[in-house]
């Protein structure tokens, strides 16, 4: 018991800390490693909330993929970070502002908040927590049964944004010379090659 | 102490506010500004989790799933905008993403 709360203690602490050096650090490339070590806490947070299917997917999604876009993308545009973060401390105050009127508020609905009794029975009819199943596959049995359309839909936005980025950023450069592989096969013999006699002590 | 769903809530908040306080912060900047709006997604799905775990219900995990899925498109796409106008204008300070105004 002591144990599960210093780590929820230790992780949480670690996920605010590194969301903080995100927005915070100088450098984007440490930004966006600050972003991964956020998701492993947060990750971590998921374990001990017992959704493993969900914290293993943040890392290979987040991790594995959206972070290591971002640390492709920083790297690969030649950008002059320093200037763009001139007028830093001019957004401070108005930010600091809103940032904090926002996280008073959510202090005050989570303080003053409860649940009643009732809620709780009609929120576990939709898809109870089985305990003699393991979290993956719990899931599993609900995602692709109750939940199968959904399911696909979350599919066709990966597709459909798969072909966007690619869309958005292929461009075709004059002057690339590329295989055209239908021109190769129907090449004729007669229209690459020429039969030349040549006599010996002349050129071609 | 017992951890309960208070606990969670309010890292949840906190990491949201910090989200909301990022793009404020650093207006000039897109990059960390897509940054930030993946950190406040994290937040929701933490919310979401949260509210799976100690309601016994499966629903909040699913959902985060499919949260999963829209900001990792979301990233994707918004990335692909941000090369593509580099590649055209060179810059990709915010204040000067002004092409559309009428």
């Amino acid at each position: 018991m002591i144990i599960s709360t210093i780590a929820f203690y230790l992780f949480a602490a670690m996920t605010i800390a590194s969301a903080f050096m995100v927005i915070s650090a100088k450098n984007p490339v440490h930004s966006v490693l600050y972003l991964i070590l956020a998701f492993f806490n947060s990750a971590a947070l998921f374990v001990l909330l017992g959704a493993e299917f969900i914290a293993m997917i943040l890392i290979v999604v987040y991790v594995g993929a959206v972070a290591v876009l971002f640390l492709f993308v920083v790297m690969m545009l030649d950008i002059n970070f320093a200037e763009l973060r001139q007028g830093f401390l001019q957004y401070l105050p108005i930010g600091g502002l809103i940032g904090l009127i926002l996280l008073i508020e959510l202090i005050l609905v989570v303080s003053g908040w409860a649940l009643s009794p009732e809620a709780i029975q009609v929120g576990s009819q939709a898809a109870p927590l089985m305990t003699d199943l393991t979290n993956t596959e719990q899931i599993g049995q609900v995602i692709y049964t109750d939940y199968a359309y959904l399911f696909q839909i979350a599919g066709m936005i990966l597709l459909v944004a798969m072909i966007g980025a690619i869309v958005l950023t292929n461009r075709s450069r004059p002057g690339v010379r590329k295989q055209n592989i239908a021109r190769q096969v129907y090449r004729r013999p007669e229209e690459s090659m020429a039969v030349r006699k040549v006599e010996p002590g002349q050129g071609v | 102490m017992e951890i309960g769903l208070a606990h969670y809530l309010t890292v949840s908040a906190i990491l949201l506010t910090l989200g909301i306080f990022g793009i404020f912060l650093n207006r000039k900047n897109v990059i960390v500004i897509l940054m930030s709006i993946e950190l406040m997604l994290l937040a929701v799905n933490i919310n979401l989790v949260a509210f799976s775990a100690y309601l016994g219900n499966l629903v909040g995990q699913v959902f985060a799933l499919f949260i999963l899925t829209v900001a990792a498109g979301e990233a994707a796409i918004g990335l692909a905008i941000l090369v593509v106008y580099f590649r055209n204008r060179g810059t990709i300070a915010v204040e000067d993403i002004h092409h559309m105004k009428g």
